[in-house]
This record gives structure tokens, sequence and C-alpha cells, in this order.
């Protein structure tokens, strides 16, 4: 009896440890995280802002699928000198429907938040395939099978579908036309150009890397240069007042 | 919405810090009281009277 | 438990429960081959049917092969240790060292030889970084860790492991889980949150094999003789749990298909930055600290053979510690889109951090007070010694960096990546090869190492590598975060972008020369460590290991 009870303390010693050190571990995350999702502050409020096309979506699964947020970041800081090389600071809004997010962490290579619309898109097709070839100095490996394999659209709905689901406003015709969507943005079909433009304003249409008109397949380097011309692109800085958000 | 910030803001810079600040004490004098010394030194052992 | 002797030979529920579920995983994964989106998923369904099946086979092979009876948790009125599982992990780890410090190394040649790339998909830059982390932090810090905590624990406890399958699936599963992880980058699977890379079905996997890596640790904990829980054990428990709370917030994410390597994260935006750094900076502090300071509180007064240097401070070290480092995430996202209250207070308790960082260090380096000499005779505790040294440094220097003006200079450059090299490559490092030097002769029972002249190299090498290494990348980041805020006479941005990868160049050659000298040091390692096993116990050389004498 006394030596059941001696060992039953020492199980709840053992126990009460693990439950003490949860507790401590939990305060620091719960401080931290839980406030985000209830201060509405934490996103500001802007115009223009709007879920990825396929195409674009497809493009940022590229450049997830490849790493790039080991040399790139997305996320330009209220310091003079990055506003200036960059442009207009970051918002938290205008990563609202990014998962996961690619703010980044090193800057082997610039800063990409907001790098739509800065090149053409050849330019991006001849740094893709052989970055030395317009930027000497560069370090960036060639992205070579980018351009040489079929983009796989087979899929993008079951994507959208999921997005939906964790909160993402695509609508059931969205979801619907996902892979029309995708060729159409790639391809610039002007009947259907309209449809898209309804749903997904301010798109960028038009074939990306000059060859889907002619071989009528997408490529990959056709996504994801539909997702870095849109990059940063969403806000029209002329009209966002800087005081608007304070926090 | 700035108010539920500001509340919780000033309830955590004092009341908070106050308490967290009287744990950390209390944690640090329970360790230090002297009657413990012999299970702890005891414990300290541990790894050197394996067989 | 207790059979008596001649009882008739039957399967455990342990060897029936895990043989039908690998039999159930094997064929649920054939299914997913068969129908998986991609190619590069159908080989992983492939590869997990192979494995499982491969050891139901080996589950029933086993059987027919062992005894009757368990093994004995007391021989002779002596814990009966089970080692096996961590001579497994030991070698692991040593495996997974070589494999990530050369990964490592290459792509540090990527970047200064761009044509290293070589126009191929699986050995491009933004492939193989993530390779190197996961290889050097989860594959040889995960498995020196598994191995320290399950000696540490049984010894400290005077108790035989918990489980008769368990460790094993805890060993393998584990180095299973890494081997998918690691294909999967080079095949393009990854979530692409930064040392949070595996996909989803991993994460279920790693899960599972987390769980029963805790079940084995506490069961062996209540399972103890001792009254008191050694501060080592605290410090591993601490770890275990945290690092599955972590784990589990991290990679909430709901996959397109069951036939689809690629899910989503539940987390969008500045929330998954958030969680993501929460994660990120707390793998660096209880995966690459907690653990490791377990290592400390248990091998650095075992070969020193003296006490701890205050028990109480210890104590007051772990509480403190596990409290303040779970804060300290957010300084990661500095100026960011991240709400700047958080910020404040991720900076303000990444300062406070500094102090039990420093209480930690004095104890284990005060463990050797009275006993300097063995700085000089025993390379082995010299390793670790210095290891706690690098250990104060870099958490000196990880409080400097997180105070926001230093971070708006340090952010984004090189100087992040030496920094987390001193911490990985002088403490994480160096408290490993120290344990795995001192663990090595205890387990295969050798009188001592090969050669302790090896360690003597081993020790001198890589320390002029983490020299180079470190000195190069700070001269790196402070150059290129003041070139990139630099302005001209006319007010005009001095240098563009890529002027400043161009000044990176001869850093990026120095730091692959110390990676090199870091990898040889490694190799010496490995050597000594397989001639130590290979030896037959009579002709291993004698270790000096002068006999305790009192402190003056």
């Amino acid at each position: 009896m006394s030596a059941w009870a001696k060992h039953q303390i020492l199980e709840t010693n053992a126990i009460l440890l693990m439950i003490g050190a949860l507790i401590v571990i939990s305060i620091g995350g719960i401080v931290e995280i839980v406030p985000l999702f209830y201060l509405k502050n934490t996103i500001e409020t802007v115009d223009g802002v709007r879920p990825y096309t396929p195409l674009e979506l497809a493009g940022r699964n590229i450049y997830v699928r490849e790493g790039c947020y080991n040399c790139h970041s997305q996320m330009v800081r209220p310091l003079r000198d990055e506003v200036e090389r960059y442009g207009h600071y970051s918002l938290a809004a205008e990563s609202m429907y990014d998962r996961p997010f690619q703010w980044g962490s090193k800057r082997t290579g610039p800063d990409l938040a907001r790098v739509g619309g800065k090149y053409s898109d050849t330019w991006h097709l001849d740094h893709l395939n052989d970055p030395r070839s317009v930027i000497p100095a560069s370090i960036m490996p060639s992205y070579r099978w980018l351009a040489e394999t079929e983009l796989d659209i087979t899929y993008l709905d079951e994507d959208l579908m999921v997005q939906k689901a964790l909160g993402v406003p695509y609508t059931d015709e969205m979801i619907e036309n996902a892979k029309r969507d995708a060729v159409i943005q790639g391809t610039l079909d002007p009947v259907e150009a309209d449809d898209l433009l309804a749903r997904y304003p301010n798109a960028n249409i038009r074939d990306f890397t000059g060859t889907v008109t002619a071989s009528g397949r997408l490529t990959e380097a056709d996504a994801l240069i539909a997702y870095l011309q849109s990059l940063g692109t969403a806000i029209d800085f002329n009209l966002y007042d800087d005081n608007a958000n304070i926090r | 919405m700035p108010d539920t910030y500001r509340a919780v803001a000033e309830f955590a810079q004092s009341w908070g810090l106050l308490y967290f600040f009287a744990v950390f004490v209390v944690v640090v004098l329970l360790v230090m009281r002297p009657s413990r010394k012999q299970r702890y030194d005891r414990a300290a052992r541990l790894p050197l009277n394996e067989d | 438990m207790a059979n008596p002797t001649g009882v008739r030979k039957s399967f455990t529920h342990g060897e029936i429960g895990l043989a039908i579920a690998l039999s159930v995983l094997a064929l649920f994964s054939l299914i997913v081959a068969g129908k998986a989106h991609s190619s590069a998923y159908s080989f992983h369904a492939i590869l997990f049917a192979a494995v499982s099946a491969y050891f139901v086979y080996k589950i029933i092979d086993r059987f027919h092969s062992r005894p009757a009876e368990l093994p004995a948790l007391e021989i002779d009125g002596k814990p009966n240790y089970n080692y096996g599982p961590i001579k497994f992990a030991t070698i692991a780890a040593l495996f997974w060292g070589i494999a990530g410090f050369t990964v490592g190394l290459y792509a540090a040649l990527e970047l200064a030889f761009p044509l290293l790339n070589f126009d191929l998909p699986w050995i491009s830059f933004g492939r193989i970084r993530p390779l190197h982390t996961s290889a050097v932090i989860f594959a040889f810090g995960g498995n020196v860790l598994v191995a320290t905590s399950f000696y540490v624990v049984q010894r400290t406890c005077r108790a035989r492991m918990v489980g008769d399958l368990a460790p094993w699936f805890v060993v393998i599963g584990y180095n299973f889980f890494i081997v998918i992880a690691g294909t999967g980058y080079l095949l393009g699977i990854t979530q692409s949150k930064e040392y949070a890379e595996p996909e989803w079905y991993s994460d279920l996997w790693l899960t599972i094999v987390w769980v029963v890596y805790l079940i084995v640790f506490m069961g062996t904990i209540l399972r103890r003789k001792e009254p008191h829980i050694y501060v080592a054990n605290w410090f591993f428990l601490g770890f275990i749990l945290t690092i599955a709370v972590l784990h589990l917030g991290n990679n909430a994410a709901i996959p397109v298909s069951v036939f689809s390597s690629k899910s989503y994260i539940v987390w969008a935006g500045v929330q998954d930055a958030m969680v993501q750094w929460w994660y990120g900076h707390n793998a660096v502090g209880f995966f690459l600290t907690a653990g490791f300071l377990g290592i400390m509180y248990y091998f650095i007064p075992k070969r020193a053979d003296r006490p701890v240097y205050s028990y109480r401070l210890s104590i007051i070290h772990f509480w403190s510690l596990i409290f303040l480092y779970i804060w300290a995430g957010p300084h990661h996202l500095h100026y960011t889109a991240l709400p700047d209250w958080a910020q404040t207070l991720g900076m303000t308790f990444s300062v406070m951090l500094w102090m039990p960082s420093w209480g930690g260090m004095i104890n284990g380096i005060m463990t050797l007070s009275g006993a300097w000499d063995k700085l000089r005779t025993d390379p082995v505790i010299r390793m670790m010694v210095v290891s706690v040294a690098f250990y104060g440094m870099s958490t000196f220097e990880g409080p400097l960096m997180s105070v926001k003006v230093v971070n708006s200079l340090s952010h984004y450059t090189d100087w992040t990546i030496g920094h987390v090299h001193s911490g990985a490559l002088g403490w994480v490092a160096y408290i490993s090869f120290g344990a795995i030097y001192c663990l090595v002769p205890w387990l295969w029972n050798r009188k001592g190492l090969y050669s302790l002249k090896l360690v003597e190299w081993h020790f001198w090498l890589s320390s002029l590598g983490i020299v180079l290494y470190i000195t190069s990348m700070w001269v790196a980041g402070i150059l290129q975060g003041l070139m990139w805020r630099a302005y001209n006479s006319l007010g005009f941005l001095e240098y563009s972008f890529v002027e400043t990868v161009e000044a990176m160049h001869p850093f990026y050659l120095i730091r692959a020369l110390g990676g090199l000298l870091f990898l040889t040091g490694a190799v010496l390692m490995v050597y000594n460590i397989w001639k130590t096993i290979a030896s037959p116990e009579a002709s291993a050389v004698p270790e000096a290991r002068p006999a305790m004498v009192p402190a003056e």
C-alpha cells in the first residue's frame, strides 16, 4: 500500500512536470498569435486585393516548388532605401490570400514583392532560361525546364476548392471555370477575356512566353511569369492613404 | 477596436508584468531555499553515481 | 510482463498491432501510388508501401528468432539498458551529418559559382538549400537528440527503456521521415515554409513517430528507480513536448486530395508569417537549444566526472528559458506587415532571453571549475566546453540582432546566415560531436576512442572552419546591408542590387573554404568512430581518464 502511494506520487510528479512545461510554453504563443485573428487592424482595409487567378495560382505553386523564398523576399520594409529601390512598403492586406506566405528571410536576390510590371515578359523568359544573359553578374540558377515543361492544369479546380474551404472568396463559377480561365489568360482570346476580367479584375491576359499561341500548350514558365507580373500590382498607391491604417 | 487594443495593452504592461515578475521571484525563492540543498546535491550527482 | 520461464512463445500486442498497421499502410500506399496526381508522389507512395511491407516481414522474422520472453528489465539487480536503437540513431547521425555538411558545402559553392547548378531541377539552389538545413538540423541533430535522450533517460532513471518495438519504431520511423522529406525537396515536393518544408503526409508520419517518442520517453521516466528526475530529462521533455505543439500548429494544412502531395496551409499572409516564425524560432529554441542543453547537462558532468556547477541554476535556467523562448519569434518579422505590438513583444523577450541563456552557459562551463586541466588533456571535453562558449556567443549575438535598429541592417543579409552557423556549427555540432565521442565507447563497450589525436585534428580543423565561416559572413552581411542603404552625393541609391551580389563573391569563397574544413574534420570523426567500433575491445587504446581528484 505504501509502495503504491509512493509510486503514484512519483508518477504524478512527472506528469505534473509535463503539464507545467506545457502551460509555460503556451503563454507566449497564445498572446502573440490569437489577437492577430481578432484585432481588425491587423489587416488593412484596402481596395484592389483579389484572389489569384488560376494561372497565377499555378505559377505561385511553381514559385513554392522551386523554393524561390530561399533567395527572394516578398516584403518591402518601410525604410527609405527599400521604398526607393522596390516601391511602396508592403501591406498585410497584399498577402491576405497567400498560403503559404512567402515573405522570405534572405535577399541573395532582390525583393520581389513589387516586381509585377517592372520588366517585360520577354525579359522574364530570358532571365528564367539564362539569368546571365540579361544580368551578367547574376548568381541565380537557370530554370530552363520551366519553359520546356507543359503546365499541368488537370487538378487546378481542386486547388481552388481547397482554398475556398479555407476562406478564400473563390465562387463556384470560378472553380467551374478554373482550367478554362488558365488557358484563356495565357493565350489572349479576346472574346472570353471579358469573362475572365469580370471574375478577376485587372488580370494580365496575354501569351506570356509568346509560344502558347503557336504551340497551343501552356508551359510552367507561362504560369510563373503570370504570377510574377501580378506581384504587388493589386493596390493603386496613388489613391492609397498611408494614414488610414496606422497601427 | 483601438480601445480593445489599448485596454489589453495597458493591462499587459501593468498587471501582466507584475504577475510574471512575482511568479519569477517565487520560483527563485522556492529553488533557493536552504532546505532544498541536500536534495539538489543528491540530484546533481545522479549522472555520476551510475554503475 | 513477468512470464514464468518456459512459457509458450506468442506474439506481443505490439507485434500484432504494428504488423497490422503497417500492412494496412502498405495496401493504402499502393492504392495511392496507382492514382497519384504526380509521379514524384507516386514514388513516395511506393516507398511507403515497400518499407511498410518490409517491416511487416521483419517483425515476423524477428519473432521467429527471438526468445519466448521479452528482455528482462533487470539482470542481477542492475537495469538491463536497451542500447540497440541508440546505436542505430548514433550511426544514422554520423551518416546524415556527413551528408548534410556535404550538401551545405555544395550549396555554398553554387552561390560562388552558379554554373554548378548545371541547369538541373533537383540540384538547383532553391531545392538543395532546404535539403541542407533539414539534413543538418533534423537528420543529424535529430538523430543525436534521439540517441542521447534515450541514453540519458535510461541511465539517470536506472530503468530500461519502455517498449519492445516502440523505440525501434521511433528511430527507424524518424529516419524514414527524413528520407521522404529530403527526396521530396529534390523532386519539388515542399511547403516552402522555412524549416518546415515537408508536405502534409510526411508531417502526419512524423506526428505519429513523435507521439511514440514522447510515450517511450515519458514511460521510461515513470518507470524510474530514482525519486528525482534529473534536469537533463527536463530539457529533453521540454524539447519533445514543444516540438510536438509547434509541428502541429505550423503544419496545419489541408491536402488538395489524398492523391496529391500538394496542400494548402490553413493560415494565410500575416497570420501565417507569425505562426511560421513562432515555429521557426522555437525550432531553434527547443530543437537546437533545449534538447542540446539536455546533452550538456549530462555529458559535460559525466565526462568531467564532477556534478553540474549549480543544480539550482539549472532549474531556474529551464523554466525561464522555456517561458521566454516562445515569445521571441516576431524578431524575424521586424518592420514587416506584422503589427508593431507583436514586433515589440518579440524584441523585448529576445533581449531578456540573453539572461537565462548566459545562466546556462555559465553553469555548463563552470562545471569544469577545479578541473580546468582537462581542457588541455582531453580534446573531447574541450570540444564540449568550446561548444558552450559558442552557445554563449550566439545567444549574445541573437538578442543584439533582435533589436529593431540592428535588425534593419542585418535582416535579409548573410549576417543572419553567419549567426545561425555560429550556433549550428559552434554550439549544436560541437556538443553533438562531444556527445558522440563519449557515447560510442560506452555503447559498444570499448575502453576508449581509437585515437584522441584524431579528435585533436577534428577539433582544430573544424574550429578554423567555423572561424572562417562566421567572420566571412559577418563582413559579407554588414557590407551588404550598408551597400543596400548607401546614397551618393546626389541623393540617389549608390549601388544597384547586382553590385551588392558581386561584392559577396570573395566572402562566399571563404565561407566555402570554412565549410570544407568543417566537413574534413567530420570525416576524421567518422573514421575515428568506425575504427573504435571495429577494434576488438582488448586492443582499444586506453583513454586518458585520470582518476577523480578532490578539488583543492
